[in-house]
């Protein structure tokens, strides 16, 4: 728990290649977004992962453990389902390890994401937008299986996801605070909080709190036809958890602004959500540590406008997929 | 009365509203006012065990009851219920 001080640390280590150098991201105090003197709000910057967000994490986990397993061989194609980030931190570590790489993403997500997927070479397969994230871990399942070339990692049920932070993040986290009161995290496909939660559960006993903050999707992606056609990632454990709550679009692109000019924080919009949840359990404390996860820096949602025009003037804010 | 909201999957059940009133002391009872409203809802809010579907996610408020007292969470007078399906999303 002694760790040296951060000044005297030489530029965040040195690395072999690029998928070596994910991992080992700051953690940054947020002083002016705490409610009070005894509670001290730290962010956990994942932005500064090589691709700009905490899926780097999980890719190279999923990657790693499909080749330690023998499960691919440089050629061979990768078929993941993503919003977004996974599918570009795989694009940038399947470009670098030889693997061809086809993502299934829904065609309402910000355009950046697509650009960047084409600058790493992947392909990409649209899915309605309609259905959300479940429109394209359907598709995804179904190509799947209709064609065995294909290896698909699977996020939402790979255990190397929450690995990826229980052996990663939360260590880091660790490393840096010998106490956390609350931890705080986006609830996507629950590897975040999973990994991170079961490390700082085993460590540090109940005195610390597990809290997702989830999207409120707006009602246009919203789209099933039934309830049975919902999803719970298999690999979430909603015991783990202590709270659950939801932030609206609204809400987020406001925190998310905010983490912007309070905290000079350019980051994601899961992470203003994030930000929100984190802000309102530390005003429900007295004295500790709450850490949060910016899960994504601002460049791939620069197109919406959303760091420089009013809240009502975004464009498509209910039926875009933000996070 | 609590206030529960209804998501578009649900809405032709209750006659295309956005949103109805039942009353209840907890969520148990608050759905269970909504059940006899508006039959319709009974199959796709709960399974033949009598627990939520484990695709419905209810909020007191904006927190989720399952990872507070499940269906005894408790509502008060004005408080707003939000029915959600159980969606992939955050960041994947």
């Amino acid at each position: 728990m002694s760790a040296p001080d951060l000044r005297t640390r030489p530029c965040g280590g040195r690395y072999g290649d690029i998928v070596e150098a994910i991992g080992n991201t700051p953690l940054v105090e947020l002083k002016r977004l705490s409610p009070k003197p005894g509670v001290r709000i730290w962010a956990k910057l994942e932005s500064r992962n090589p691709t700009g967000s905490v899926k780097d994490r999980v890719a190279r986990s999923m990657i790693e453990d499909a080749e330690s397993k023998g499960a691919i061989m440089p050629g061979q194609t990768i078929l993941e389902p993503t919003s977004g980030n996974t599918g570009i931190s795989l694009a940038m570590i399947c470009s670098y390890k030889g693997y061809p790489l086809k993502v299934v993403m829904p065609d309402n997500v910000t355009p950046e994401r697509t650009q960047l997927l084409h600058m790493y070479g992947a392909e990409i397969v649209y899915s309605e937008g309609a259905k959300g994230s479940n429109g394209a871990v359907e598709l995804a399942l179904e190509l799947a299986s209709a064609d065995s070339r294909y290896y698909m990692p699977y996020q939402y049920g790979n255990e190397a996801n929450p690995l990826a932070h229980y052996h990663g993040t939360a260590v880091e986290i660790l490393d840096e605070l010998e106490e956390v009161a609350a931890f705080v995290a986006g609830l996507g496909t629950g590897g975040t909080l999973m990994g991170n939660g079961r490390r700082l559960r085993e460590t540090l006993g109940d005195a610390v709190k597990i809290v997702a903050a989830e999207p409120m999707q707006g009602e246009p992606v919203q789209g099933l036809r039934s309830l049975e056609d919902g999803f719970i990632p298999p690999i979430i454990d909603l015991s783990l958890l202590d709270r659950k709550i939801f932030v609206t679009n609204s809400d987020a692109i406001t925190w998310t602004r905010k983490l912007l000019d309070e905290e000079g924080i350019f980051a994601g919009v899961s992470s203003g959500a994030i930000a929100r949840v984190a802000v309102r359990i530390a005003g429900e404390l007295d004295e500790g540590n709450v850490v949060f996860i910016v899960a994504d820096d601002g460049w791939k949602y620069l197109s919406s406008g959303i760091y420089t025009r009013p809240l009502h003037e975004i464009e498509q804010l209910e039926s875009t997929l933000w996070w | 009365m609590a206030v529960v909201k209804i998501p578009p999957v649900l809405r032709a059940s209750v006659g295309g509203q956005r949103e109805v009133t039942a009353a209840g002391g907890n969520v148990a009872e608050v759905l269970a006012a909504l059940v006899e409203a508006h039959p319709g809802t009974r199959t796709q809010l709960f399974g033949a065990d009598g627990e939520l579907n484990r695709y419905v996610n209810v909020y007191v408020g904006d927190e989720d009851v399952r990872v507070l007292d499940g269906l005894q969470t408790a509502v008060g007078e004005g408080d707003v219920l939000v029915i959600l399906p159980a969606m992939a999303g955050g960041g994947g």
